[in-house]
């Protein structure tokens, strides 16, 4: 049955709504002031310990995103951590928040499908996002600026670029995880707390539940072990497990693209490295090639999400 | 039960909205079951019954806002389930508690779903206004919903369905929980509403409030209507009379006089110079009359308009008497 009329009237009306609610609220700059603040220390300590060792380096810039010094960890590695708290808060309450006020029946009593609610909240999660990190962007360009007083090159900007991009689709998934939490569960409380705990398992449990498992399906072969070596199956094995989390695979593609000499992601095997000048920067081109399977993997568990959480909401009865 | 058809004669385009068999179940257990109604345009129908009866139920299949079970229901000419859009855009809804957002104002809140109506800016604002004025919210316009009373929030709901210029107006439960005061100015805005020409269906358990406003009502029970059609006909069909007329007059030959007005069912004489007359239409002018008639000087007239409480009361006795009987002998 073909339905009437567009799915997507209405969108732009619940968007900029979303968006006006999503900038002004409270609890957004509660994130955003947590994210700035630990980036800041971040960023400190990057340029603290890139002052300290000035080698020529040709890629300065990007080591403001990559270098760590103890006890802080690397920007990206807290953007890693804290994207999902900023997602997860702006998506927690979306519908939920809908049924408890009883706005819901009276908005979708106007002529718009439940599509351009969910999408219209979704797009406006999404924006609000990209405006935050865009906004930490430039604050890092512009901190490498003053206190490294080197110019960024044209292939840093557009590396920089491919992680602010990539960086938007991670918040994607939790975002779509959140908003199809909040439409599962009536109490928004639940949502968030169900949402923290799927966040908390897959940042700090998975990573070290994933080898664990992989040495159970397949166990590591002693003559391996002999040599100091990592059994190939079992390395494949933990790698895939580990990819299950979105923070693995945003780790991975920020990786390739903001250490030019990464040439591969996960295990590497000798006859690969066959001809490979080790340590000479990838051009651009191969290190997007390198984290498209990453990228691809994140968009893709977005759109499941949405998806997911579309199906339930179509189905789902108004009434509160 | 279609005590309505004597009223005027109903073409098909004068039909508004139209209910076959119309039914709902969930998990197998029908809550609206195979109802039938036609609706007129410029009528105000009350959809009445007890809480959980399917009234809610029954107005959000018309809304295309939740699935039929089977049946069907047509709304100004759309299905609301294939074409829920054109539905919408002609009907508007005010749930029961319905909600706002409370950190915005009144006229931020009209605005957004005026967007989703797709009203252009200027028509927007201007609509706005006069409706926020029409309920009488004007000079709280710009103060957030927050600090709404019950009654506001019910008149903020109301202006929605104004701003959006709707042909059919459904009301779920418009009054509940409303004091008396709000209540009556409520309903004063319903009879305004259909003063314009806008068909009005309300949903309501508070019998004796809708009365006043409704032209034809259906009893709901368990899903089912039960009675359906005027109030006054539903008196006579239920009550064999409605309405009670009393006459405090004298004259000679008075009660002879009333009893045969037309429609006068019966005439008591409560005392010398009092009558109790039970009527199936509002007699007061007759009786005057008839006084007149007799030489006699008025003292009183009143009338009991027939009370649905009563219609439904008896009605459920009249229902429930026999089977309750036949299971005791069981
Ligand atoms: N999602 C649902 N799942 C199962 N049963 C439901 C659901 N929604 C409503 N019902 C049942 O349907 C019946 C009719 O409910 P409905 O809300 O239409 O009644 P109502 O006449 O509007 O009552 P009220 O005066 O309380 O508003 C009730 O018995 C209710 O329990
Ligand atoms: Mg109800």
């Amino acid at each position: 049955m073909r339905r009437e009329g567009s799915p997507f009237q209405g969108l732009g009306a619940v968007a900029l709504k979303e968006l006006a609610d999503n900038l002004s609220s409270a609890r957004m700059m509660v994130l955003e002031l947590l994210i700035v603040l630990t980036a800041l220390a971040a960023l400190y300590g990057a340029i603290d310990s890139l002052r300290q060792n000035t080698a020529e380096d040709p890629f300065l810039l990007l080591r403001l995103f990559t270098v760590d010094r103890a006890p802080l960890p690397s920007f990206v590695a807290i953007l890693g951590f804290l994207i999902p708290l900023m997602a997860i808060g702006l998506g927690f309450d979306a519908i939920n928040s809908e049924h408890n006020r009883r706005t819901l029946s009276r908005i979708l009593a106007q002529p718009i499908y439940r599509d351009a609610l969910l999408m219209g909240k979704f797009l406006a999660g999404l924006a609000t996002l990209a405006v935050s990190l865009a906004a930490l962007w430039l604050m890092v360009i512009g901190l490498g600026l003053i206190f490294l007083g080197v110019p960024p090159g044209g292939e840093e900007i557009a590396r920089s670029l491919a992680f602010l991009v990539i960086a938007v689709f991670y918040a994607g998934v939790w975002l779509s995880l959140a908003m199809l939490l909040s439409v599962v569960f009536r109490s928004p409380a639940t949502a968030a707390l169900v949402a923290l705990g799927i966040w908390l398992f897959l940042t700090v449990l998975w990573p070290m539940l994933a080898p664990a498992l992989a040495q159970v399906i397949a166990p590591p072969d002693p003559r391996y072990a002999m040599l100091g070596l990592d059994t190939p199956d079992t390395a494949i094995w933990a790698q895939t497990l580990a990819r299950l989390s979105p923070n693995h695979l945003f780790g991975e593609a920020m990786l390739a693209v903001l250490s030019p000499t990464t040439r591969s992601l996960g295990p590497v095997f000798l006859d690969q490295l066959r001809g490979a000048v080790m340590g000479a920067p990838l051009p651009l081109g191969q290190s997007l090639l390198i984290a498209w399977p990453q990228t691809v993997s994140l968009i893709a568990g977005t759109i499941i999400l949405f998806v997911a959480g579309y199906i339930v909401f179509q189905r789902q009865e108004v009434r509160a | 039960m279609s005590s309505a058809d004597n009223n005027d004669v109903k073409t098909s385009d004068n039909i508004v909205i139209a209910a076959q068999g119309l039914t709902k179940s969930y998990d197998g257990v029908r809550v609206v079951d195979a109802i039938n109604f036609d609706i007129a345009r410029g009528e105000v129908f009350g959809l009445l019954g007890p809480n959980g009866a399917g009234k809610t139920t029954t107005i959000l299949m018309m809304l295309g806002l939740t699935e039929i079970s089977s049946g069907k229901v047509s709304v100004l000419g759309h299905d609301p389930a294939r074409s829920p859009l054109r539905v919408k855009r002609k009907v508007g809804y005010l749930p029961d508690s319905v909600g706002f957002y409370d950190y915005l104002t009144a006229s931020e809140n009209l605005a957004y779903t005026a967007k989703l109506m797709g009203l252009r800016s200027a028509e927007r604002t201007h609509r706005i206004a006069a409706a926020l004025a029409r309920v009488r919210l004007s000079d709280v316009a710009d103060k957030r919903v927050a600090t709404f009373s019950r009654g506001m929030r019910q008149r903020l709901g109301l202006a929605e369905i104004i701003v959006k210029q709707a042909d059919i107006a459904i009301l779920d439960e418009p009054t509940s929980g409303l004091d008396p005061q709000a209540t009556l100015e409520f309903l004063n805005l319903i009879e305004e509403l259909k003063a314009e020409g806008i068909t009005i269906l309300l949903s309501s358990h508070l019998l004796d409030q809708v009365q006043r406003v409704c032209d034809r009502v259906a009893l709901f029970q368990s899903g089912r209507i039960v009675l359906m059609g005027a109030v006054a006909d539903l008196a006579r069909q239920v009550l064999g009379a409605g309405f009670v007329v009393e006459v405090e007059a004298e004259g000679t030959g008075l009660a002879r006089r009333l009893a045969t007005i037309p429609g006068v069912t019966n005439v008591e004489a409560v005392a010398a110079d009092r009558f109790r007359m039970t009527a199936e239409r509002d007699v007061r002018a007759d009786a005057a009359c008839a006084v007149v008639g007799a030489n006699g000087s008025l003292r009183r007239l009143s009338v009991d308009e027939p009370s649905l409480e009563a219609i439904y009361a008896r009605y459920f006795q009249d229902q429930i008497a026999p089977s309750g009987a036949a299971r005791h002998a069981a």
